[in-house]
């Protein structure tokens, strides 16, 4: 019974995670049929900005406004990624749409900058590059008002990127030569968030102790979800958004900001990845290299739930992480050890012992969604009707 | 037929009232390299219906499609209400005020239809969306009021094409783009539908480009442009239409 009780917790656990990391990808690769490969390295962001935030928290000492910083690191990081979120639908991926070979190309290579970004990045980095921002789309700005702008346009881009690139990068270098701009802020090396205080240690109900960290996760998880439920379901910009997604061409009739919709899309989907990306810095360390922990996860399990289908993320998230953990423990060859099967199941129970490690359980679990495909190709929900076009 | 604009409709019109609501000039469009619509002049007077007839295949619903921006004309102007709309986005065109139902109907299919009747309004000014009402559109069609918690997708074709009109209705636009909204649809309900459009027109006095098949509501029209191989071939007013020029531009 305890045996049962445990992988129940532990499978809705890890499901929680799974499901949390998916959640923003069940909307950008669901709904709008975008592959972000860079839907990790957002995560990952998010994680830093709690970092951040947490040590804009420690002169409170441990007094129990820092154990409130959790909450202002999910909003900072909801945001942070956000923002780096809709920059890349404006500056690359709208510009794919459609092309999803080269979109899974492209996303990649954002999610390899981002990666070496957090790695690198210095004071002499960061105004360098706020200097070119400043120089290349300011120029622009001042250049947009003038009335022949539109046959300025290719010559003044020649101009302004050389020129606003070439100053950015002198700037970074003269700056490099002082010691203390050219110290990156993270370096590649792991990063450790001390979870608030109240969120150690355990709860215990009767012989069993529940993490509270993994509590936490579950809640937020369950309330991330009911809000892009409502959101989608039940406000002005979800019902746009569901709109576009389903026939783009009659939206755009209708006078439906088409661009915008999808700038929002996208935004909210890498919001939610910062949000991931702000829980599980409780489960340990973080690094630039966190997203590709979780990227293959993230589409296994809005693949496994079915494109497009909210409610199948939810339920391929909570299966994926029964069956994960149900292997990796070691409960089944436990379980028929116990009911005296081991010796007529032979062949099953070195099985299944074969693979109650964390590593082989996962390579049990590839093997079966694997199988599950093969038998539903569309997923657990599929869409019916009109597909989602891209 | 006679029908009477409202003294709303007009104080609405700034422009001179002769100055047609949609003038197109020498619309050229291609798909790829082959060219579809040659040189296409055609205007539709405020407050007058405008049917455009032709065969299967001539370019009636790309010209439609022109006019939406869904596709982009290589030359030509097209001016609505005395604004040069060749340059903006579609949904820029639908918020000035051109109400589109498509070939197809186009109901968005995994919505409520009283979703798609709100996504109807969308064009409309932030202030007026939130004072907006569908009571017009259940005294137009009042098989919509009941099934208005059903998806889009699950009406019947006739159903699906009363909803597409009363979308484009609450959009309050000034011209009412009709492309073929008796296909494929059981005589009686075209009949609703016609005398439905025929209401729409008499209470709000908008401007209505109509292409159709079906000769009894091509009838109801002031005044025929007929399309052949891409190009207008004639024109006139309705009550002009001979059997000749039926026999030879519809497809009956």
């Amino acid at each position: 019974m305890q045996g049962v009780f445990d992988v129940l917790f532990n499978g809705l656990s890890i499901g929680a995670v799974l499901l949390i990391a998916a959640l923003g990808l069940a909307i950008v690769f669901g709904l709008m049929g975008v592959i972000n490969l860079a839907h990790g390295e957002l995560m990952m962001l998010g994680a830093y900005t709690t970092f951040i935030v947490q040590n804009a928290f420690k002169p409170l000492g441990d007094s129990p406004l820092f154990s409130a910083y959790i909450f202002v690191a999910l909003i900072a990081a909801f945001f942070v990624a956000a923002g780096v979120g809709l920059f890349l639908e404006r500056q690359v991926v709208r510009y794919l749409y459609g092309r999803p070979l080269e979109t899974l190309l492209a996303t990649w290579g954002v999610s390899l900058i981002l990666r070496q970004f957090v790695r690198s990045v210095s004071w002499s980095i960061a105004i360098g590059l706020v200097l070119f921002s400043l120089l290349f789309w300011g120029g622009q700005w001042v250049l947009k008002r003038r009335l022949d702008w539109n046959q300025l346009k290719a010559k003044a881009l020649t101009i302004l990127l050389p020129l606003s690139s070439a100053i950015a990068i002198i700037g970074g270098v003269v700056l490099n030569a002082n010691k203390a701009l050219a110290k990156p802020w993270f370096s590649a090396r792991n990063i450790d968030v001390t979870a608030p205080s109240w969120l150690r240690g355990g709860v215990n109900l009767g012989s069993f102790q529940f993490p509270v960290a993994r509590l936490f996760i579950i809640g937020l998880t369950i309330l991330c979800l009911l809000g892009t439920y409502w959101f989608l379901q039940k406000s002005a910009w979800g019902l746009r958004i569901r709109a576009v997604t389903q026939n783009r061409e009659m939206s755009a009739c209708l006078g439906i900001p088409t661009n915008t919709v999808d700038a929002l899309t996208f935004a909210l989907g890498s919001g939610l990845a910062g949000v991931a990306g702000c829980a599980v810095t409780l489960l340990g360390s973080v690094g630039p290299n966190l997203g590709a922990n979780y990227i293959v996860d993230a589409f296994m399990v809005v693949v496994v739930g079915g494109v497009g289908k909210l409610i199948g993320s939810v339920v391929a998230a909570i299966a994926i992480g029964t069956v994960t953990y149900l292997l990796g423990s070691g409960y089944l060859p436990l379980w028929m050890t116990q009911l005296g099967l081991t010796e007529t199941l032979q062949p099953l129970f070195d099985f299944f012992t074969f693979f109650s490690t964390t590593s082989m359980a996962k390579v049990m679990v590839f093997a079966l969604i694997i199988t599950f495909l093969q038998i539903k190709p569309a997923g657990l929900f599929p869409q019916k009707g009109r597909t989602v076009d891209a | 037929m006679s029908y009477s604009q409202s003294p709303s409709a007009v104080a609405s019109t700034t422009e001179a009232p002769n100055q047609p609501m949609l003038d197109i000039n020498n619309l050229n469009v291609y798909y790829g390299e082959s060219h579809i619509l040659r040189n296409v002049d055609m205007s539709v007077a405020r407050g007058k219906m405008i049917c455009l007839i032709g065969r299967n295949g001539v370019g009636k619903t790309t010209l439609l499609k022109s006019v939406m921006g869904l596709l982009q004309p290589r030359s030509g102007n097209i001016v609505l209400d005395g604004q040069p709309i060749n340059r903006l986005s579609t949904d820029r065109r639908a918020r000035l005020g051109i109400g589109y139902v498509p070939q197809g109907r186009e109901i968005i299919p995994r919505v409520t239809v009283r979703e798609n009747l709100l996504l109807g309004m969308e064009s409309l000014p932030k202030e007026d969306r939130k004072r907006a009402t569908m009571e017009e559109v259940f005294d137009l069609f009042p098989v919509l009021k009941t099934m208005l918690d059903r998806m889009g997708g699950d009406l019947s074709g006739g159903q699906q094409q009363q909803l597409a009109i009363a979308r484009a209705i609450l959009s309050k636009p000034k011209l009412l783009v009709l492309d073929e909204p008796t296909e494929g649809i059981q005589p009686s309900i075209i009949l609703e539908i016609e005398a439905a459009v025929r209401r729409i027109i008499e209470a709000t006095g908008i401007s209505v480009l109509l292409v159709e098949q079906h000769l009894h509501f091509v009838r109801q029209a002031d005044w025929y442009y007929a399309m052949q191989k891409g190009g207008i071939v004639a024109s006139g007013p309705t009550e002009q239409l001979s059997q000749d020029v039926i026999q030879e531009f519809l497809a009956v």
